[in-house]
């Protein structure tokens, strides 16, 4: 398995909530949805995702729920809450401007 | 971040612990399940999969600590983990739990007690009444006497007016009267108030009214009474028709107009109140006539609850500015005189002021105590400690940090000091009418000194065992801290007798018990010795062969002709009665409660200084009273009973009063000025003492009982009998005058003296008591650090022994190793103790605080006390086997 590409302090955070924000997703589905969506770029280390995911649940970004997966087993959908849609936002406008500055910084000649 | 999105998560994780795991073992089970299919949907076979899956999973185990720590479980859960752990490690060393909890629940036991007491006695002595937090005591201060004189009611109700940052002032003023209610008579206690008391207290009757504004103007044109809920239940038997029944008090009908709640006591520290009358009554309850509108009798004792915000120098000053008004306006009475403000636990007038010394030492006492108890506890933590040394050592080679460690150790003190402190709350809980019970008993009236368990005693017991168990928790973390984990794990070495090293921290701790208990020793050694010197000292009269007793006249309708009647008879019958040496009335008795005549006087030939109006005290005394007090005449004559009411004004004065009015000439035949009579002076006496044991010497005056109307009067006997035979004769002498009447206990005037110190009495008992237990605590610390010293270092006596050294030379070693224990501890206490029992200040008497036999008792009981505690751990170093101990 190739080594992950590290994830910025905080970023994974960020991708879980965006992958969240498309539709409930249990923490396998989204470690997928993130390398998919990726290209195959951003592995989630699931050492990293699962306290992360308690971790959103306990500040109320987001909330689990048990339902069935779709090979019909029992798993723990997580849902991004008003409260983390809200955050996300914020975060997301965060990011924008952060990786604008970096691109400006590294692009200009 | 929400609170209640957050709050109900934890719960869940804490108490539905199991489930939460449950949940967190099924959601990686199936990430794993999904890794495996796609693991072999890549062509793996089923068992490849799986390897591969766990592989790339990383440590399931150490994921679901992260998420548990993500969920902040485990703050809580490490802190449950460590109380249940604490408990098991109690549970399976109970001996060393119970002597632990015993030490701790003695010494938090004994801090509640007092703060409850000091709650309950200073700082909230008044139950129900509303705002005691801004209630303040008024009194008067003279240039002779700084420390609270009475006040007069004209000068009072000027304070009144004129008073912008007082919210209310009340007047409250402790009286007494007998109680007749049937064919039993009963002493019984009051106070007079001001007519807007209840008011100004908060204080709502249940029954009936309190007084309305204006009944206390006017000489005896109110007689109307509130009744204690005590007295209506008791006396009364709870008619519920109370109210507007009759009752006679001093000797005039009262109408009952109300009953004050249940629970309160009215407002003087030291006794519960069992009526109020208002100050109009004020000349059938108090000597010396109507004084309502005389501005130069001070007999009143006031209150004020001051506006919220005010603080006590703001007031204090406009009391100055509005006595120096009343200075200026009313020289002839109020110079050199001023008004001023105490806080409640220095009011100069009720038993706070005599119990605030005592309640202080109890302080400094108990806080020493527990400091003991918590060395001693400390001391079998640090035991423990050492027998815990290994777990500690895998502890931390298993990962857990040092903070970890410390939390543990820090949550064991506090379960410990937990159970100490329920313990020690239940203790106070017992205690809190302690103070009352120590205080010598007297017939009739009910002391009534309460512990107050309010919250504010349980913040600080509370903050004291929070305190207890930093202390507790401190010393085996530091311990803890110094495990060095590759030694650790290996053997100890064994230890020597006196050897250095970690020892230290114990016998650090044996000796502060050892000094604190030496501290505690030559305190209760000196409060002893000033209890002794004030009971035997001499007040100037004679104690053991003088009996005092009175029958209350006023409470059994006579007046004062009729009283002055029954009271020659009472004479004639008494002297003739055997054993009987000589008798004679008086109106005050030396050292009881109650307040002698004061008047300004004027002497022929004296000119008082510009800013001096002086006042002295008298008593008015009948023939025979100097033969029968034993009070000597340095001149001139006693009263005889040609000194009455045709004759001419006499009075014998003190030697103080002769050396300050006539400044060595000879006051006999010169005229004293009494209340704007002149009376001629026919005799000098010694001085005696008057209010109190410790007074100064005081100039003080006599006037003969026939020239000066008194209601009362107590008898005094000159007899060696015993005061219960004199108590039956004198019984059978006053029912055969009047078969309704009865005298009141008879007791000696060395009883007199010994109640009007029993502050002190209290204080020795606390003090001895509280030492006491102090010294035991702190041997038994010094036995446990001797008997440890002795079992570790069993190799190095066995050495000697086998070397050839006998059993005296091993007994001298470890009893030389413990009194230089004991010699450092009290050099240590010794130096302390010089410093500090001079804050003992106003308790002793007669004796330096640097008391040579004071030090020399507390060193020899200190000396025995290690002494027997060392011994039994040497003598088991004499039995050590050599044999045994060299092949182990």
């Amino acid at each position: 398995m190739a080594k992950p590409t590290d994830l910025v302090q905080g970023t994974l955070d960020l991708l879980i909530l965006r992958t969240l924000a498309l539709e409930p997703m249990h923490g396998w589905g989204i470690a997928q949805r993130i390398r998919q969506v990726s290209g195959e770029v951003l592995q989630v280390n699931q050492g990293a995702l699962y306290p992360a995911l308690h971790r959103l649940e306990q500040q109320g970004w987001i909330r689990a729920k048990w339902g069935e997966s779709e090979n019909n087993r029992r798993a723990k959908y997580y849902s991004l809450t008003p409260d983390g849609a809200k955050y996300l936002r914020q975060e997301h406008a965060q990011w924008k401007r952060l990786s604008l500055a970096i691109n400006l910084v590294l692009e200009t000649p | 971040m929400r609170w209640h999105h957050k709050f109900p998560l934890r719960l869940r994780s804490l108490f539905r612990k199991n489930n939460a795991e449950l949940d967190l073992r099924e959601e990686l089970q199936f990430h794993l399940q999904n890794q495996i299919d796609e693991f072999v949907a890549q062509g793996m076979n089923r068992q490849e999969a799986r390897g591969a899956a766990l592989k790339s999973l990383g440590g399931v185990e150490q994921i679901k600590e992260e998420c548990r720590d993500a969920r902040h479980v485990n703050f809580l859960d490490n802190f449950l983990q460590d109380i249940r752990f604490g408990l098991r490690m109690f549970r399976r060393s109970p001996g060393f739990s119970v002597l632990a909890i015993l030490c701790l629940t003695l010494g938090i036991g004994a801090n509640a007690a007092v703060f409850s007491w000091i709650e309950g006695i200073l700082f909230r002595p008044y139950p129900a009444v509303t705002h005691q937090e801004r209630l303040v005591a008024i009194g008067g201060t003279s240039r002779a006497d700084a420390r609270g004189t009475p006040l007069s009611w004209p000068d009072y109700l000027d304070l009144e007016r004129s008073c912008t940052l007082c919210e209310t002032t009340f007047v409250s003023k402790i009286t007494g009267t007998t109680l007749s209610i049937g064919d039993r008579a009963e002493r019984t206690i009051g106070s007079i108030v001001s007519a807007n008391y209840f008011d100004a207290i908060g204080v709502h009757p249940i029954l009936g009214r309190g007084f309305l504004p204006g009944e206390d103007v006017g000489q005896s044109a109110h007689p109307v009474a509130v009744i204690s809920y005590k007295l209506w239940q008791g006396r009364f038997e709870g008619d519920p028709a109370i109210v507007g029944k009759t009752q006679r008090l001093n000797g005039v009908m009262h109408t009952i107009i109300g009953v004050a709640p249940e629970g309160f006591y009215g407002t003087f520290v030291g006794w519960g109140m069992n009526f109020w009358v208002s100050a109009s009554m004020e000349d059938i309850f108090e000597a010396g006539g109507y004084k309502l509108e005389d501005r130069g009798a001070r007999w009143i004792e006031a209150y004020a609850r001051l506006k919220s915000g005010v603080t006590l120098e703001q007031a204090q000053q406009e009391f100055a500015a509005i006595s120096a008004r009343l200075e200026a306006e009313y020289p002839t009475t109020d110079r050199g005189r001023a008004i001023r403000l105490w806080p409640l636990w220095q009011t100069p007038f009720n038993n706070a002021g005599t119990l605030l010394p005592t309640l202080e030492v109890m302080l400094a006492v108990v806080v020493f105590v527990l400091l003991i108890a918590c060395a001693n506890v400390g001391n079998l933590l640090l035991v423990r400690s050492f027998a815990r040394r290994h777990e500690m050592s895998v502890r931390l080679a298993i990962g857990a940090g040092g903070a970890r460690l410390w939390r543990q150790l820090l949550t064991e003190g506090l379960v410990l000091s937990f159970f100490g402190a329920t313990g020690g709350l239940l203790v106070a809980y017992w205690c809190r009418h302690l103070l009352v019970l120590l205080f010598p008993a007297r017939a009739g009236v009910a002391m009534y000194l309460p512990g107050e368990l309010d919250w504010r005693v349980l913040a600080l017991s509370s903050a004291v065992c929070l305190l207890t168990t930093l202390l507790l928790g401190v010393v085996p973390a530091i311990e803890a801290g110094k495990i060095d984990l590759a030694n650790a794990l290996k053997m100890e070495a064994s230890g020597v007798v006196g050897g250095r090293g970690r020892a230290w921290v114990r016998s650090g701790l044996v000796l502060v018990q050892v000094s604190l208990s030496f501290i505690l020793l030559v305190g209760a050694g000196l409060l002893l010795q000033s209890l002794l010197r004030v009971r035997t000292s001499n007040p100037g009269f004679a104690t053991r062969r003088v009996q005092s007793t009175a029958v209350d006249l006023v409470s059994g309708g006579y007046d004062a002709t009729r009283a002055e009647i029954f009271r020659e008879a009472l004479l004639e019958r008494v002297r003739a009665l055997p054993g009987v040496e000589s008798v004679a009335f008086a109106r005050m008795t030396p050292l009881s409660y109650g307040s002698f005549s004061s008047s300004p006087i004027a002497v022929d030939g004296y000119e008082p200084p510009q800013e001096e109006s002086p006042t002295v005290e008298y008593n008015e005394v009948g023939p025979d009273y100097f033969v029968t007090m034993g009070i000597p005449l340095v001149a001139g004559r006693e009263f005889t009973r040609a000194d009455d009411e045709k004759a001419a004004l006499v009075s014998v004065v003190n030697e103080t009063m002769a050396e300050r009015y006539w400044q060595g000439r000879n006051p006999l035949g010169d005229r004293v000025q009494v209340k704007g009579r002149w009376l001629t002076v026919v005799g000098v006496a010694k001085d005696s003492k008057y209010s109190s044991v410790r007074e100064q010497p005081k100039p003080f005056f006599y006037v003969p009982i026939r020239q000066n109307l008194i209601s009362s009067g107590t008898l005094h006997i000159r007899t060696p009998l015993a005061p219960q035979a004199m108590a039956t004769a004198l019984a059978r002498e006053v029912h055969a005058l009047d078969s309704n009447l009865a005298p009141y206990e008879v007791i000696t005037l060395q009883e007199q003296l010994d109640r009007s110190t029993s502050p002190q009495m209290v204080a020795v008992t606390l003090v001895a008591v509280l030492g006491g237990l102090a010294l035991l605590l702190a041997a038994i610390g010094l036995y446990g650090v001797m008997s440890y010293a002795v079992s570790q270092s069993a190799r190095e006596l066995g050495l000697r022994m086998a070397l050839g050294a006998g059993a005296s030379n091993l007994l001298r070693l470890v009893l030389s190793r413990g009194l230089a224990l004991t010699g450092a501890g009290v050099l240590l206490g010794a130096g302390t103790a010089l410093l500090l029992t001079r804050l003992l200040g106003n308790l002793l008497y007669k004796v330096s605080p640097r008391d040579p036999l004071a030090f020399a008792l507390a060193f020899a009981v200190i000396t025995t006390a290690s002494l027997a505690a060392c011994f039994l751990p040497a003598w088991r170093a004499t039995r050590t086997d050599p044999a045994r101990v060299l092949r182990d």
